[in-house]
C-alpha cells in the first residue's frame, strides 16, 4: 500500500469537498491507499482500469487508464478499401453496430454525394432503432448488476434476444452485422420483416413497464442514483459529451433533430430530458431515465417507418454500391445519434486510392469517461460503481 | 410439553419404538435433524436458490445432471474437492486457512440450541437465545481473518465494511430477540417453543399474541439479513463493486466451507426467528371442534418437520429479496441500522414490557 500523505487531523468532517482533500472525520489520522479497479474488475464494463486514491470508503480521485482493447482502428482503415472498413465499425461499439455502421456509411455517402432510395433510408432507421432499444436494454440491465439487481439483467437480455432474433434474420449476424453498405444495404429485408417487427413493438411495450416497475421505480435503486455524480450542463458542454449523457444533464441536443439525417426530420418523436421533478438533473437516475424513455421513443419511430417504408417489388438493395468507391480528393466530417452520443468519422480523401488517407472516428464513449476524474472526486466507492455505471461505456469504443 | 398430545399419533409411536433396549425410534428422530442440516445445505441451499433465481428470471437453471439438475450442487462439490487448494504466497497463510474454519464453526455451532423438536434438542441451555446470539458474533472473528489474511484490498474492504455491518446490526437484532424473551419469561429456546404450543396451533404464536410483537419480528427478520450478509445488505460480498468480498482470494474447498457457512447461518436465522415469533416446531394448524389438527400434527417427528418448513419459508423470503433488490449503500446501510431499527427495537422492547405487566 502506497503511502501518499495524511488528511488534515484538525478539520471538521467534510466529505464532498472540490479541492482534492477528502477529510472524513475530525481528529483520525488517515492513509491513502491507491486501489487499482480493473481491467478485469466486474463492474468497469469491460477492461477500463481506474486507479483510484481512496481515504476509507472514499475515493479522493479516479484517474481512468484507457488502452487495453486497442485495436488501431484508424491504422486499418488507411489499408482497407472503403467498404471493408464497415466490418471494423461494428466491432467499435458492439452492442450498436447498425449505428456505428449507418454513421460511416452516411458519412462515405456525403463524401461521394449519391442519393440512397428512401426504402433502404427506413430499413436503415429501423434496424438502428432496433439496435438502439438492444444497446440501450444492456446499458439499463448491467446498470442494475452494478447496483446489485441481478434479475432485471436478465429480463432486459431476454426481450433483446428477440432483437438479436430479427437483426440475425435479415443479415446472418447477431451482433456484428456488415449489414449497411455504403450506398446501400447488404440484403433487402426479408418477405415477413414488416410483420415481425411489429410483433416485437407490441411485445416489447409491456416489457418495457415492467422493466420500470422492476427498476427504474425501486426505492434502493433511485436511493442508489439520486443526486450522485451530478454534472451541470455547461461544464457537460465543455467537455464535449453528447447523447443521453448530455440530455441526462438537461441539454436538448439529440443530433437526429439538431443535425438530421436519414428520414429522420420526417419522423415525429421527442427528445426527452428529465425535468428535474423525479431526479436532480444531470445526476446517475436522470442519466437512467433519459435512456429508459428513449427505448419508448425508439419504438415510436420503428412504427412510424413500418407504416411509411414503401414496398418496391424486386428491390434491389445492392443496385446503388459502386463496384469501386474511388471519392474525389475532399475531407468530410459525417455524424451520427448512437445509443452514446456522437459518433463522428472524419474522413480524408486523395483522389487517386480506393482507400481513405486518414479516418478518424470521434467515440462519444471516450469523450464521455474524459469527464470520470470530476465526477468521481470525493464520491463513495458504490456511488463510483454507480458513476461508471451511468456513463455506459463500450471499452470497444473507447478504445477503437 | 404443554399440548402433549396423549393420542398415539404415528410420530410418538415412532420416537417410542425401540428394538430390546436400543431406542431406534429415538435415534431416528434425533437423527433426522442432523441428517437434515448436510441435506440442507448440499443440496436445497444451493440448489434451490439456483432454482428460484432462475425462476424468478425467467430461466431454468441447472438441468443436465441429474433430473432437473438435482444432483448439480454434488457434482459443484466433486469439482470444488479435486481443485488445487491454493494460498496466495502474500498471504498469512494461518489466518488464510483458520478464517473459514472460524466461520462454519460460528455459523454451525448455533445449531446446537435449535430445538427441532419437543425430543430432539443438541443443549437445551438455559441462556439459549444468548448462546445463539453471541456465537453467530463468532463468524465476525472468521471473516476479519479472511479478509485481513488474504492481503489483497477488495478483501480487506469487504472484510472492514463486514465488522461494521454484523456488529452494528447485532444491536437492534438481539433488542428484537429481547422482546420474545420477555413474553416467554426464559431465554432456553425450548421453553420459549413450549410457551408457544397449545391447542389453538398458530393462536398461540408470540407474533399475534402480543400487538406490537410483529414490529420487534420484522427487525429482527431485516436484521437478519444483514447479519448473514444477504442482499440487499450485501456489501461485504458486493460483487459488483468488491469483485467477492472478504473471499475474494479464496478457491477450491475453502471457498466451499464459506460457502456452506453462508447457507448455515441463513437457516440457523430463519430458525431462530421462527422459534422467537412463529412458534419453533408447534403446528400452525388449530383444533377446530372436534376435527383435532393441532393433535394430530405434533409430535417429535411433526415437530422438525415444522421448524423446518418454517426455515425454509424465511429461506425462500430471503432468496426472493436477493433477487429482487438492488444493495443498499454503506451509509445507507448504517443509517438504517442505527436511525431506524435501532430507535424503533427500543420503542417495541418498552412497549413489550408494559404490555407483560399490565395485560
Amino acid at each position: 500500500m502506497q503511502e501518499l500523505g495524511k488528511a488534515e487531523s484538525n478539520s471538521t468532517r467534510i466529505i464532498r469537498q472540490d479541492d482534492k482533500r477528502v477529510i472524513i472525520e475530525k481528529d483520525l489520522d488517515t492513509e491513502y491507499m491507491v486501489l487499482s479497479m480493473g481491467p478485469q474488475h466486474p463492474s468497469t464494463h469491460g477492461v477500463l482500469r481506474l486507479e483510484c486514491i481512496t481515504d476509507g470508503e472514499v475515493v479522493v480521485e479516479a484517474e481512468p487508464y484507457l488502452g487495453y482493447l486497442h485495436r488501431c482502428f484508424e491504422k486499418y482503415c488507411e489499408n482497407v478499401d472503403y467498404p471493408g472498413i464497415v466490418p471494423y465499425t461494428d466491432r467499435m461499439d458492439y452492442l450498436a453496430g447498425m449505428n456505428s455502421e449507418l454513421a460511416y456509411c452516411i458519412t462515405v455517402e456525403k463524401l461521394l454525394d449519391i442519393e440512397i432510395p428512401r426504402r433502404v433510408e427506413f430499413i436503415r432507421v429501423i434496424v438502428s432503432e432496433l439496435n438502439r432499444i438492444a444497446s440501450h436494454l444492456v446499458a439499463i440491465g448491467t446498470y442494475g448488476i452494478d447496483l446489485g439487481a441481478f434479475t432485471p439483467f436478465l429480463f432486459c437480455f431476454r426481450d433483446r434476444e428477440h432483437i438479436m432474433n430479427l437483426l440475425e434474420w435479415i443479415s446472418g449476424a447477431r451482433m456484428l452485422y456488415n449489414y449497411i453498405w455504403i450506398g446501400g444495404l447488404a440484403y433487402d429485408v426479408p418477405a415477413d420483416f414488416k410483420k415481425r417487427v411489429a410483433e416485437f413493438v407490441t411485445y416489447f411495450r409491456p416489457k418495457a413497464v415492467e422493466l420500470c416497475k422492476l427498476l427504474t421505480e425501486n426505492e434502493i435503486f433511485v436511493k442508489r442514483t439520486y443526486d450522485i455524480g451530478i454534472m451541470p450542463a455547461d461544464v457537460a458542454i465543455n467537455y464535449g459529451w453528447s447523447g443521453p449523457m448530455l440530455r441526462g444533464s438537461g441539454v436538448k441536443w439529440d443530433l437526429r433533430r439538431n443535425d438530421p439525417y436519414s428520414v429522420y426530420p420526417e419522423l415525429d418523436f421527442d427528445v426527452p430530458v428529465p425535468d428535474g421533478k423525479f431526479s436532480v438533473v444531470g445526476d446517475c437516475l436522470s442519466r437512467h431515465l433519459v435512456r429508459a424513455l428513449e427505448m419508448e421513443e425508439s419504438l415510436k419511430i420503428i412504427e412510424q417507418c413500418l407504416d411509411k417504408m414503401p414496398e418496391v417489388q424486386g428491390f434491389d438493395s445492392r443496385a446503388l454500391i459502386p463496384k469501386k468507391i474511388r471519392p474525389k480528393a475532399g475531407e468530410v466530417y459525417g455524424r451520427a445519434e448512437n445509443p452514446r452520443g456522437e459518433l463522428g468519422y472524419y474522413i480524408v480523401s486523395d483522389g487517386k486510392s480506393t482507400k481513405p488517407l486518414r479516418c478518424k472516428a470521434r467515440s462519444s464513449c471516450f469523450v464521455n469517461l474524459s469527464a470520470m476524474k470530476d465526477l468521481s472526486k470525493g464520491q463513495l466507492i458504490p456511488d463510483l460503481v454507480a458513476i461508471i455505471g451511468s456513463i455506459d461505456i463500450v471499452l470497444g469504443e473507447v478504445d477503437r | 410439553m404443554s399440548s402433549s398430545p396423549s393420542l398415539n399419533t404415528w410420530s410418538d409411536a415412532l420416537s417410542g419404538f425401540s428394538i430390546g433396549w436400543f431406542p431406534l425410534g429415538l435415534v431416528i428422530v434425533a437423527v433426522i435433524p442432523l441428517v437434515f442440516i448436510a441435506l440442507y445445505a448440499l443440496t436445497y441451499g444451493v440448489y434451490g436458490e439456483r432454482k428460484i433465481s432462475a425462476f424468478m428470471q425467467d430461466r431454468l437453471g441447472p438441468m443436465e445432471v441429474g433430473f432437473w439438475g438435482i444432483l448439480q450442487t454434488l457434482a459443484d462439490i466433486l469439482k470444488l474437492l479435486q481443485k488445487e487448494d491454493i494460498v496466495p504466497t502474500a498471504a498469512d497463510k494461518f489466518l488464510f486457512v483458520i478464517g473459514p474454519g472460524i466461520l462454519f464453526v460460528g455459523s454451525f455451532l448455533a445449531f446446537a440450541v435449535l430445538p427441532f423438536g419437543p425430543a430432539f434438542i443438541g443443549a437445551d441451555l438455559n441462556v439459549g437465545l444468548f448462546y445463539a446470539v453471541g456465537i453467530v458474533a463468532i463468524e465476525v472473528v472468521g471473516i476479519l481473518a479472511a479478509g485481513w489474511g488474504s492481503n489483497n484490498k477488495w478483501a480487506l474492504y469487504g472484510a472492514v465494511r463486514s465488522v461494521a455491518q454484523i456488529v452494528s446490526y447485532e444491536i437492534p437484532a438481539s433488542i428484537a430477540l429481547l422482546c420474545a424473551a420477555m413474553m416467554a419469561g426464559t431465554l432456553s429456546m425450548q421453553q420459549i417453543t413450549v410457551m408457544q404450543a397449545g391447542p389453538n396451533g398458530f393462536m398461540h404464536w408470540f407474533l399475534f399474541n402480543n400487538p406490537i410483537a410483529w414490529l420487534p419480528f420484522l427487525i429482527y427478520f431485516i436484521s437478519s439479513l444483514a447479519e448473514t450478509n444477504r442482499a440487499p445488505f450485501d456489501i461485504p460480498e458486493a460483487e459488483s463493486e468488491l469483485v467477492a468480498g472478504y473471499f475474494t482470494e479464496y478457491s477450491g474447498m475453502k471457498f466451499a466451507v464459506i460457502f456452506l457457512a453462508e447457507y448455515g447461518s441463513m437457516f440457523m436465522v430463519s430458525a431462530i426467528i421462527s422459534i422467537a415469533f412463529l412458534g419453533g416446531w408447534t403446528s400452525p394448524l388449530p383444533n377446530i371442534g372436534g376435527l383435532e389438527l393441532n393433535t394430530m400434527t405434533s409430535g417429535p417427528a411433526w415437530g422438525a418437520f415444522w421448524i423446518i418448513m418454517k426455515g425454509f419459508f424465511f429461506i425462500f423470503v430471503q432468496m426472493w429479496l436477493r433477487w429482487t433488490l438492488p444493495r443498499l449503500r454503506v451509509d445507507q446501510l448504517m443509517y438504517l441500522c442505527w436511525k431506524v431499527l435501532t430507535p424503533f427495537a427500543l420503542i417495541s422492547f418498552v412497549l413489550t414490557a408494559v404490555w407483560e405487566i399490565y395485560r
